[in-house]
């Protein structure tokens, strides 16, 4: 609305106005100092005011940081790992006084994974990696503090007696990926020589690999969903208490200011609270950021002093802050005029538009579900992901305006009911502004939290699924390195003998190609060629891999049934000759070693255990073909256990096959790692969610208190003429609760909506956790109800007959 | 109703605020009927006194009667039961719900004492046409004139058939023309329904519509023989 | 205005000469019409024959008149009665309502009470108009308004009168 009066230079009639004609930066410069001014004076509501701004601001610009942090974070990450870590040279060095053997030794304590590495030095002047003065010798091992801690523990006896090494010194934080992380480095000795491999340096990983849909997916979506409510919360904090402000800038045009110059002085209020905010996020953040070190999520656990801000984003950050927090209050202050008689909202505004409310939403739909025709475009180009981003982005900021409409289209058709109830509903009717303000910080949040917390329900139902499954049997699969039968023999023999053990089977197993081929080599150098694979095992143990009837050393079998394997092995058969030696790899290394499967070998039924490999093309007893004529061959254990007679079972189990061979892997689904890793995530989520509310809430009460205040005296009216406390404070309650129900209506639908087209896109079953999606409307509710609570004893006062006082 | 035929009595009534001695031994009573003008300068204490009288404060000492019972002793909730019930409000300004229709307004009081919606709309109806301003009843308090605005308080003060009308300053907002209608309508509602009004005001022409004025002057009252 | 009052009323703090009596009247009633001599001969003879001052005492002296007069009793219980009695309301009565309240005021007696006795006598009259107006037609309306703005601007006068009571009476009698 312009009045002749708004648009006319002020103070042209007759004397100095307070605030001379626009123009110049000078001007400007006055107006926002005037501003700013007037954010930090003005009591200590004005402080509460201009705080909660600045703390919204900040806990908003603390997300932001650390988002800004992830490339670094990622960066820091796999440069430790790779500083410290060795995956085998393409050409595997000779051994010199250079170069040391070195093999993983993983293992898992109660479902904390252990990195461990086991290193033999050739030489007197081996590569020594970060964090380590010296390489422990035979027997002896360093340790992180945090595996150091936990040796120490009382329930770790098991660990105690796995990693029986003589503790020689602790690895140094440039050693470590994070704080928290449990690994050791112990001397190599016979048990693991299968395992290992030579070495030259440390310091060379593979690059990271390109990510799976669903990292991608995920990826971008926690940007989009965790920034958009930051950004949609930034605009509502530097908004608190708005309606103060704007009647303080109807009495300076009052005056003699003109708008220009209100807009100005508003604007260089917003940026006080803004520069806190920045100033408080640095803040939160600088804090935040020392608790990062005590938390592992996905198995991350990095140091606070890698979590730093990439500064080209910081600076966007410090940049964009104050000019977003400008840019809103101006908007802001389009639809409402300082009159210098009061603020004048564009009333009776032309009906919401539902038009372009609803095309932002749709918009963003439209992109997310183009790209359903090929979800795994996703991976590979990058305009998908910018496709996927911004729909998911369009799609929360619709929902932000879309709520406005919303509340006023149900709100206008609502009407009757008792008389708290009706008030509150007139109420919403006339100026829904401040609360739909608060409103739709939460509704982008809470969309952003169940939508990202559904991807994550589904994810970990699939994984959840398949843990599941295979924990209903209980069995551990170990596999390792080995030269010969004998070893699987002495390692069977010992993890029968372990407590809680009910049987263990073992065979050896290696791969073997059709006898003169040769492969092809793709672009890259490597080799690939069709392989069946050998197991070799006595006749006690191929008789659980297929019905075999009768056998004696030196009888062969072939399986008939071999399932669904990538590569064919179809040239398996009785009579063919195979190469032990298959031409795999970047190198292959040694002459073919030609094997003919005997004639007289028999076609049976492979056994297919849930769970555990398939059987194998070909089926030897070690008198037929003996395991030391095998290419790389490996152990797989396979060994069922009863919880009931020993609790320990499998802490023992893994310490007996660690005692056997610290090289070996487990192949087991016992303990499922991302339960925990949902249950922080779910943790996270929830308190994030609760803290956004909160601020909102406290938000809320502001302009509720502010509201009061400026109805004082119809309060005291309504007391005078006998209205019941109760009643208006039923009013209250309903005119924050029905806004923040329909926010939360509309955000659970968008959150449902966009996660469903997120699950969709990515090909999986939809789940939702409807105890998370409760839990945050509860809380929702809990904060309406703190809000109406805590308005009470400011309204109670109020409902008193000072307020009829005129004089 | 009090011996004297009075049905509100205040007697030796003292209030103080913090220092400040607003009412100081006040004696006050009305007739069924009877318009009383309480005058007197500004902070003379005139508006404690209707606050004392109609039990929206307490006063430090002094008892007031309302139809034989005594309001000072009386609970909060069972005063403010009272006012919901016997006795209606007009002020100066500011007593409209802003956001409540002029008919929602009227109908207030009424469904704060239990009344159906319809019922309630009903009778702010037919008040709104006695005080003709029945074609606003869909508007907003925002949008009508002041002197409209004010006819809408008195339909709501009246709506409740009170026993007694508490007006304070009811047309201190308005020009004299709109004032004076005003008054007339209200005063001659009152005395339609048979209610006592106690009409607070500093104006002699505001006063001159009463059947007798009290003046107020320093926390005491002093009762003009002329009118008696 | 009555001037016999106003004298009377001078006298009720002590016997003056005429010469003082003309002196103390314009000192307070007579800023824009100072009083002759004639008028305090006169006036002051027509109170003597009603018994209501008497010659307190003759100096001796050049001058034509050197009585010195004081009040009587009667002439105390005379002012008193005037002082109570309210004014007719009519337009420009504020000299007489303002003489009143000096002497009120310099004789010791409750000049608040006189202004509410003045305030409800107004009103009486006001409200009369009032009811009027409520009956009669639009000419009735027009004239009784006329009136009641005269009345109101009066009991304004009355009402700041009795705010500044205090202000006044230490002028007076300072």
């Amino acid at each position: 609305m312009t009045t002749l009066l708004g648009t006319r230079p002020t103070g042209s009639r007759s004397g100095r106005p307070p605030h001379g004609p626009p123009g110049g930066p000078a001007a400007w410069l006055r107006d926002l100092a005037m501003g700013a001014r007037f954010a930090v004076t003005g009591g200590r509501e004005g402080w509460f005011r201009t705080a909660l701004s600045a703390i919204g601001v900040g806990i908003g610009v603390a997300v932001l940081l650390l988002a800004c942090s992830a490339p670094t974070v990622l960066d820091a990450w796999h440069g430790r790992e790779k500083a410290r870590e060795n995956l085998g040279q393409l050409h595997e060095p000779r051994a010199s006084d250079r170069t040391v053997r070195y093999a993983q030794a993983d293992t898992t304590f109660h479902g904390e994974p252990v990195r461990g590495r086991l290193v033999r030095p050739d030489g007197a002047h081996p590569p020594v990696p970060p964090g380590i003065k010296r390489l422990p010798g035979p027997g002896e091992m360093v340790v992180s503090p945090a595996l150091r801690e936990l040796l120490a523990e009382p329930g770790s006896a098991q660990l105690r007696a796995r990693l029986d090494y003589k503790v020689v010194g602790t690895i140094g934080d440039n050693g470590l990926l994070g704080p928290r992380e449990l690994t050791f480095v112990a001397g190599l000795d016979d048990r693991s020589a299968g395992e290992a491999y030579r070495i030259s340096r440390f310091g060379k990983l593979f690059d990271p690999q390109p990510p799976s849909a669903r990292l991608v997916l995920l990826t971008v979506l926690a940007c989009v969903v965790l920034l958009m409510p930051v950004v949609v919360f930034i605009g509502t904090a530097v908004r608190f208490g708005g309606d103060r402000r704007e009647a303080r800038l109807a009495a300076l045009r009052l005056v003699g200011a003109d708008i220009p110059t209100t807009r100005r002085i508003a604007a260089g209020e917003a940026v006080v609270g803004a520069v806190l905010g920045l100033a408080a996020g640095l803040l939160f953040f600088l804090t935040g950021r020392q608790a990062v070190g005590a938390v592992t999520l996905w198995g991350v656990n990095v140091f606070p002093a890698d979590v730093v801000p990439s500064p080209g984003l910081a600076a966007l950050v410090a940049v964009l802050v104050p000019a977003a927090s400008v840019l809103v209050t101006l908007f802001a202050q389009r639809s409402v005029t300082a009159e210098p008689l009061g603020v004048v909202r564009n009333r009776p505004v032309a009906r919401r538009r539902l038009g372009w409310r609803l095309a932002l939403p749709l918009t963003g739909l439209t992109l997310l579900l183009s790209l359903a025709w090929d979800p795994q475009a996703v991976v590979d180009d990058w305009f998908h992901v910018v496709r996927l981003a911004l729909g998911a982005a369009l799609l929360l900021l619709g929902v932000t305006a879309l709520l406005p409409w919303l509340v006023e289209a149900v709100v206008a058709r609502l009407r009757g009911g008792p008389v708290p109830w009706q008030l509150a509903v007139r109420r919403l009717q006339l100026n829904s502004g401040a609360a739909q303000r608060a409103v739709g910080g939460i509704t982008v949040a809470v969309a952003g939290a169940i939508a990202i917390h559904m991807v994550f329900t589904t994810y970990q139902a699939g994984y959840a699924q398949a843990y599941e499954e295979s924990a209903r049997r209980p069995v551990i699969q170990l596999s390792g390195g080995t030269s010969d039968g004998q070893g699987t023999r002495d390692a069977l023999a010992t993890l029968r003998r372990a407590p809680g053990v009910t049987w263990a089977h073992g065979t050896v197993r290696a791969s073997a190609a059709p006898a003169g081929d040769r492969g092809t080599r793709d672009p890259d150098g490597y080799r690939s060629v069709r392989t069946a694979m050998v197991t070799v095992g006595d006749c006690a143990e191929l008789r659980r891999k297929a019905r075999i009837g009768s056998c004696r050393d030196g009888d062969v079998f072939v399986t008939e049934n071999r399932g669904d394997r990538a590569t064919d092995p179809a040239f398996v058969r009785p009579g063919v000759r195979l190469n032990l030696n298959p031409p795999e790899g970047y190198e292959v290394t040694g002459p073919p070693r030609p094997w003919t499967v005997p004639d007289s070998a028999r076609r049976v039924q492979g056994i297919r255990h849930p769970g555990e490999d398939l059987p194998g093309d070909v089926l030897a007893t070690p008198g037929a073909l003996s395991p030391a004529r095998l290419q790389d061959p490996t152990m797989e254990l396979v060994v069922g256990y009863d919880k009931a007679r020993e609790a320990e079972a499998v802490e023992r189990i893994r310490t007996v096959a660690f005692r056997v061979n610290p090289g070996l892997r487990e192949l087991s689904a016992i303990d499922n790692p991302h339960d925990r890793q949902y249950d922080g995530v779910r943790t996270a989520l929830f308190l994030g969610a609760v803290i956004v509310l909160l601020l909102i809430g406290a938000g809320l009460i502001v302009s509720t208190v502010e509201q009061l205040r400026e109805r004082r005296r119809l309060l005291s009216v309504l007391d005078a003429f006998g209205t019941r406390r109760a009643t208006v404070g039923w009013s209250l309650l309903w005119q924050t609760a029905i806004p923040v129900a329909l926010g939360l209506a509309l955000a659970v639908t968008a959150g449902i909506g966009l996660g469903t087209v997120l699950l969709t896109l990515s090909g999986a079953e939809v789940h939702l956790d409807g105890a998370v999606i409760a839990g945050i409307a509860g809380s929702a509710a809990g904060v309406v109800l703190l809000v109406t609570l805590l308005s009470l004893p400011p309204l109670w006062r109020m409902m008193r007959p000072d307020g009829l006082r005129t004089e | 109703m009090t011996p004297d035929g009075s049905i509100l009595a205040g007697e030796g009534l003292y209030k103080t605020y913090g220092h400040t001695s607003a009412l100081d031994g006040a004696d006050f009573s009305v007739h069924p009927g009877e318009v009383v003008a309480v005058m007197g300068p500004s902070g003379s204490g005139k508006s404690t006194l209707l606050h004392c009288l109609a039990g929206i404060v307490r006063p430090d000492s002094g008892s007031v009667r309302y139809d034989g019972r005594e309001l000072t002793t009386l609970p909060d909730a069972e005063r403010s039961a009272l006012r919901r019930t016997d006795f209606g409000f007009v002020f100066q300004f500011g007593q409209l719900v802003p956001e409540l229709t002029c008919l929602e307004n009227v109908a207030l009081p009424l469904r704060l004492n239990g009344t159906k919606r319809k019922a309630a709309e009903a009778t702010a109806r037919e008040w709104l046409a006695r005080l003709e301003v029945d074609d606003i009843h869909g508007k907003r308090p925002g949008e009508v004139s002041g002197g409209q605005g004010q006819r809408v308080a008195v339909a709501r003060a009246l709506a409740g058939r009170p026993r007694v009308l508490f007006a304070d300053e009811p047309t201190g907002a308005l020009d004299s023309l709109n004032g004076e209608r005003v008054l007339t309508l209200l005063t001659d509602a009152a005395r339609d329904t048979r209610a006592a009004v106690v009409l607070v005001t500093h104006e002699p022409r505001v006063a001159a519509y009463s059947d007798r004025e009290i003046t107020v002057r320093d926390g005491r009252v002093r009762e003009s023989l002329a009118g008696l | 205005m009555s001037i016999g009052h106003t004298l009377l009323g001078l006298l009720e703090s002590g016997p003056r000469h005429g010469y003082d009596l003309k002196r103390a009247f314009d000192e307070h009633f007579g800023q824009d019409r100072p009083l002759h001599y004639g008028q305090v001969y006169s006036t002051m003879s027509r109170l003597l024959k009603n018994g209501l001052v008497e010659v307190d005492g003759i100096e001796a002296g050049a001058g034509p008149e050197r009585k010195r007069y004081a009040i009587t009793d009667a002439g105390v219980t005379d002012v008193a009665q005037w002082l109570q009695r309210p004014e007719k309301p009519e337009p420009y009565l504020h000299s007489t309502l303002y003489t009143k309240v000096v002497l009120a005021l310099m004789t010791g007696r409750d000049a608040a009470e006189l202004l509410d006795t003045q305030r409800a006598e107004h009103l009486r009259l006001m409200r009369g108009l009032t009811e009027r107006k409520r009956q009669g037609d639009l000419a009735d309306q027009l004239i009784c308004d006329h009136a009641l703005f005269h009345l109101e601007a009066d009991l304004r006068w009355l009402e700041l009168t009795a705010a500044r009571l205090d202000k006044l009476a230490r002028a007076v009698r300072g």
